[in-house]
């Protein structure tokens, strides 16, 4: 919607000032959407000529598109496969063509819809440090809507958590953590033996060395303190959980509160229906 | 939805100037010869394929040529004004009107749609249409290469007898670029059905047929009843085929090649009417995105 493929059935929305279903060509100039699995580029032929149709298609001036053409092949390492016809390149190398395609006419907005899906981590790392290559170079605003937390991790500081149509946070990528992650992990490696540290809180895990524990966000100075204090440790970490589990008390939590809602409607229709 | 949720971040630096953008006829110019030049590159990948397709598609009009030709022996050497020649000339100046005639079509429209492979399109800054135009357009100067030598051939076994003026020659030319142009919109517009019914094939099944019968594609429209002919006279399919090759094979004054001229500006400038409405509308429609 935010991009204006879909015609929204009320409300509003301004994104660069402009009403993103009116699909206007200075706004449709101004942005980007890549989404994973998408090909833009015909498929017979190199990438080389889709980028010179993009080109044709966003009046760009042929020297300035050289010049971005030629970056992006050099960011992205594509000498060789925009050379190449599209379905001679494999999904990962097709992704990179694509994504710089996407880019040529250096838009201010880029939506990205699961960048990397499909891909194997080198060809993820890759568009990610792509992206934020760009983001620094042209000073773009990149909204990225992923189930790989990777990429929210490797590219977001903002995070906004929507929830059927419920904005449930938004913030900072921390300040989620802070807020939804009420367990830390503290892992300890002591310097000798392995003893049992259930009484420090709830053991999750133990390998090489190193146990792993469970404990509330609260807790965790007073429990770091006193594994130093009592015990011989080599080396002590206390983390936030991983950001798959914050989303997942976050959507918890959202379903407890709905389901809590529901309850309560119900049994004021109960009440209305007994008077 | 919010009105009152914002999602503009702040942006890390300042960004360098925008590229710059060349004049828009120039950038229309650039769409229509790079689509032009990416066809003809795909043209060539495939042409044993595209010549096999081209070889099929003469089939049609043979049938009809010799189903006429023999039609007229028997009535004493013409049918509906045509003789056996000038049969001859109009089914082989078919098959070009035929090539030229090849349009994006509303079964791709519905593959566009329902596959969500026009959600590409639509996030660039050019209307659809303008892309499948300048497309099609690119194939023919290969169309035209490859069906000289099945016209030859076709003019050797058939004998075809024509004598176009200078200005019916002219006319020819021009008319085919018009055919294309009146059959693209009209198929855009058929194609456009799909954003609300996801399937377009009866509705399609259904032009065709009409085209076959008010065209002159079928039979020359001089062999049809009155009724017929009157009737395609204010339809826009004789338009795309009977006009163009009547033009060159029929022996028409100047003021019908005007007329027919005419006319043909009339349906490209109705079709692109009905093509920017019913976008308008069909395109809030549009769910697919993925693709």
């Amino acid at each position: 919607m935010l991009s204006g493929l879909l015609y929204p059935t009320s409300g509003e929305i301004s994104v660069l000032g402009f009403e993103p279903s009116r699909r206007q060509s200075a706004y449709l100039r101004q942005i980007t959407m890549v989404m994973g699995n998408r090909n833009q580029l015909q498929w017979d032929l190199p990438a080389l000529d889709s980028y010179e149709l993009l080109r044709a298609i966003y009046r760009l001036h042929p020297e300035d598109f050289r010049k971005t053409r030629d970056e992006f092949i050099e960011l992205l390492d594509l000498g060789e496969l925009v050379r190449k016809p599209v379905r001679n390149l494999s999904l990962g190398e097709r992704m990179k063509v694509e994504t710089a395609a996407a880019l040529l006419h250096r838009p201010t907005v880029l939506f990205l819809d699961e960048p990397t899906i499909g891909l194997d981590v080198t060809m993820q790392k890759r568009i990610r440090s792509f992206v934020a290559e760009y983001n620094q170079r042209y000073g773009a605003t990149v909204l990225l809507t992923s189930h790989y937390m990777a990429d929210v991790q490797a590219l977001c500081k903002r995070v906004i958590v929507i929830h059927h149509g419920r904005i449930l946070f938004d913030g900072e990528l921390s300040a989620l953590a802070t807020r939804f992650g009420a367990e830390k992990t503290i892992g300890v490696t002591l310097k000798e033996g392995t003893p049992d540290l259930s009484a420090y809180g709830e053991v999750v895990g133990s390998e090489d060395g190193k146990v792993s524990l469970k404990v509330s966000r609260a807790d965790a100075p007073e429990v770091a303190t006193r594994l130093l204090r009592d015990l011989p440790v080599a080396d002590l970490t206390i983390e936030d959980p991983p950001i798959e589990d914050v989303i997942e008390s976050v959507f918890a939590d959202a379903s407890a509160a709905v389901a809590a809602e529901a309850a309560e409607a119900a049994e004021a229709t109960r009440a209305g229906a007994a008077r | 939805m919010s009105a009152e949720t914002s999602i503009a971040g702040p942006r890390p630096t300042p960004s360098p100037a925008p590229p710059r953008l060349v004049h828009p006829i120039r950038g229309l110019f650039d769409v229509y010869v790079v689509e032009a030049r990416i066809a003809i590159a795909q043209q060539i990948q495939y042409r044993a394929a595209n010549y096999l397709y081209m070889l099929g598609m003469v089939a049609e009009p043979v049938i009809y040529l010799v189903v006429w030709s023999t039609v007229a022996q028997q009535q004493g050497g013409s049918v509906g004004g045509y003789t056996v020649g000038q049969l001859a000339a109009y089914y082989i100046v078919w098959t070009l009107v035929r090539n030229i005639n090849i349009v994006f079509t509303p079964y791709g429209w519905e593959w566009r749609i329902r596959q969500g492979q026009l959600s590409a399109q639509l996030l660039r800054p050019l209307f659809p249409i303008v892309e499948d135009l300048g497309f099609f357009l690119g194939w023919k100067p290969v169309v035209i290469l490859l069906w000289l030598p099945i016209a030859a051939f076709l003019a050797l076994v058939f004998q075809p007898v024509l004598s176009p003026t200078p200005a019916a020659i002219g006319v020819f030319f021009l008319s085919l670029l018009g055919a294309y142009l009146i059959r693209s919109l009209n198929q855009t517009s058929v194609g456009l059905i799909t954003f609300w019914t996801t399937r377009v094939g009866p509705v399609f099944e259904l032009y065709i047929a009409a085209e076959l019968l008010l065209s002159g594609r079928l039979v020359p429209l001089s062999l049809m009843p009155d009724w017929v002919q009157r009737l395609a006279d204010v339809l826009p399919f004789r338009w795309t085929f009977g006009f163009p090759i009547e033009a060159l094979v029929g022996n028409l004054s100047n003021e019908q090649l005007l007329r027919g001229l005419g006319m043909q500006l009339f349906w490209i400038v109705v079709g692109a009417i009905v093509v920017r409405v019913v976008w308008r509308f069909a395109i809030r429609r549009y769910s697919a995105v993925s693709g």
